[in-house]
């Protein structure tokens, strides 16, 4: 029956090793189930890691026989031992530091501002909806388009440097995220809109009380496609224009024919783009704990 | 209960207007309800019950006809008028207390004062203390209790109850039609129940309206006998009256389905 007191609170929940309802007699035989179930899956959580691990390190071994071996040219495919090399002297000298400042607040500046100006333009959208039908087949248009072509427009238009390149971020990101976060502004169930109506909302209580928290969720997850895409659109910008930046050194790497410093930049992107996921995962997590489980 | 009309229906007609087409929902509705009065509006599905409640909300304006509320014309939804849905539509992202609370904070009276008013009315439901859970850790009857606390926190006068005990299971409904309708005894609200359940109708209401589509007109009205309307619904389903309400409700459905048949094909 719905009464509050007997719903076992959230603290019971998380505990996971009670069990309860049960006699005396019966609880070592379900807390041997429950040691048994946990011991399996912590054997396959540890044989997952190790084989991740292995894969890794033969990858990683395979690479550098070859290289050694000259199984591959090492000028062109370089081998592991020779990027850490190159990593640990440009950690060391300082020298990498600049580079992945510039292009970390790049990335950060194209996500948060492609997120940001995505929902406002979703917000117009919504609020007129005239404005919406017009806009509908460019939207469509824009969203098709490969947006970093433009790339060189905005370098001539804002000049070479951090503006332009975060501009090209925008490029990549503000239409997927207008069209994503519009999509679901209209998609809010009519029910909550019927709520919020009746109690005789105006349109700007509708918007702040129901739509967009009800988006929010998306808005979210939107930002961590952004995460990605906002690294497509710098390292582009910086092939076209920059001379700082891990995009630049690859450019560059290349042009010196130094494909260590190519692949080397390569790993620090894949680390800080990791990085930088898991942060705005843990965003998300905090940001929507109350009411995850719907 | 005295007499003076809280809400009129006056030759109230509505045509649903789309690409389509045009389709007339509801034809010459009148009636009126006294304060403090529950009525029920039962019928067939497309009788235009619904749109009837969604009049009477000022959710859209009529096509033909008014509605008078205490002898002014809806025009608009009004803190004066609650309205309760089929389903509870809590907030996820808000807590008990600030969903129960919504209405306040669009009328611009969500104060301290009324808060602790919203905790009593969640007290008043069953739910003292939930005032700080989320929706997701309440069952689907508590938490039309708290749709139902959500509506009577705006203190509205006419309750438009949109088949609200309909997504429930047989024995968490009986409840709360018991409890909806003893609170609104108490607080002497007026009330318009839709329902396509008869013997929710014939248990909760002081008269029942039955409605007849193609277009949705009013059949009939039926007054319940003075001892089902005293008794609380539960009790009111075990007099010796009730089955020959119910019965006299189910004949009028039936009839109506018959002459729809013959009248349209």
């Amino acid at each position: 029956m719905d009464d509050l007191r007997e719903k076992p609170s959230i603290q019971d929940k998380q505990d996971f090793a009670s069990v309860s309802g049960v006699q005396e007699d019966r609880r070592d035989w379900m807390f041997e189930l429950h040691a048994r179930f946990k011991e399996r899956q912590r054997r396959i959580t540890a044989a997952v890691v190790g084989s991740q691990i292995i894969l890794l390190l033969l990858f990683a071994g395979l690479w550098e026989a070859a290289g050694r071996n000259k199984w591959i040219d090492p000028l062109l495919f370089s081998y592991p031992s020779k990027m850490l090399d190159q990593l640990w002297k440009t950690m060391a000298d300082g020298s990498i530091w600049p580079h992945i400042g510039i292009t970390v607040s790049e990335t950060i500046a194209g996500f948060v501002l492609g997120t940001l100006l995505g929902t406002l333009i979703a917000a117009a959208l919504w609020w007129f909806p005239f404005l919406s039908r017009v806009f509908d087949p460019y939207l469509v248009v824009l969203n098709s388009m490969p947006k970093v072509a433009l790339g060189p427009i905005f370098i001539v238009g804002l000049g070479p440097g951090f503006i332009s390149i975060v501009a090209v971020t925008l490029s990549v990101t503000v239409i997927i995220t207008t069209l994503n976060i519009y999509n679901q502004f209209r998609e809010i169930d009519s029910g909550y809109i019927r709520v919020v109506r009746l109690f005789g909302a105006s349109r700007w209580q509708l918007f702040r009380l129901v739509i967009l928290p009800g988006s929010f969720p998306v808005i979210i997850s939107t930002l961590k496609v952004n995460v990605g895409l906002a690294w497509i659109g710098v390292i582009v910008g910086e092939f076209l224009v920059a001379n700082i930046g891990l995009g630049y050194l690859i450019i560059y790497g290349f042009q010196v024919f130094n494909f260590t410093l190519v692949l080397s930049s390569l790993i620090v992107i894949a680390v800080v783009a990791t990085i930088m996921y898991q942060l705005v995962t843990m965003l998300e997590r905090r940001l929507t704990a109350g009411w995850r489980e719907r | 209960m005295n007499n003076e009309p809280v809400l009129e229906l006056q030759q109230l007609s509505h045509v649903y207007v789309s690409e389509k087409g045009a389709s007339l929902a509801v034809e010459n509705i009148n009636f009126s309800v006294s304060r403090g009065e529950f009525i029920s509006l039962v019928g067939p599905s497309g009788c235009g019950k619904t749109t009837v409640l969604s009049l009477l909300a000022g959710l859209f304006p009529p096509t033909k006809g008014q509605v008078l509320l205490n002898g002014e014309r809806v025009s608009g939804p009004s803190p004066k008028v609650g309205y309760m849905l089929q389903q509870d539509y809590l907030f996820p992202w808000r807590t008990i207390r600030e969903n129960a609370a919504v209405g306040l904070a669009i009328s611009g009276r969500k104060t301290a004062l009324t808060l602790k008013a919203v905790d009593e009315l969640l007290e008043v439901v069953g739910l003292p203390g939930a005032g700080d859970r989320y929706p997701h850790e309440l069952s689907g009857g508590m938490r039309q209790r708290v749709a139902l606390a959500r509506t009577l926190a705006t203190e509205p006068e006419v309750l438009l109850l949109d088949e609200p005990f309909s997504a429930l299971d047989l024995h968490i409904k009986l409840q709360l039609e018991d409890l909806v309708q003893q609170t609104l005894k108490r607080l002497s609200k007026t009330a318009v129940l839709v329902t396509h359940d008869l013997a929710e109708a014939a248990a909760m209401s002081d008269r029942v309206i039955v409605l007849g589509r193609n277009p949705g007109h009013i059949r009939c009205e039926v007054i319940v006998p003075g001892e089902l309307r005293l008794a609380p619904p539960m009790t009111a389903r075990k007099l010796p009256g009730f089955q020959e309400l119910f019965e006299q409700l189910w004949s009028e459905l039936d009839e109506e389905d018959e002459e729809g048949g013959e009248g349209h094909g």
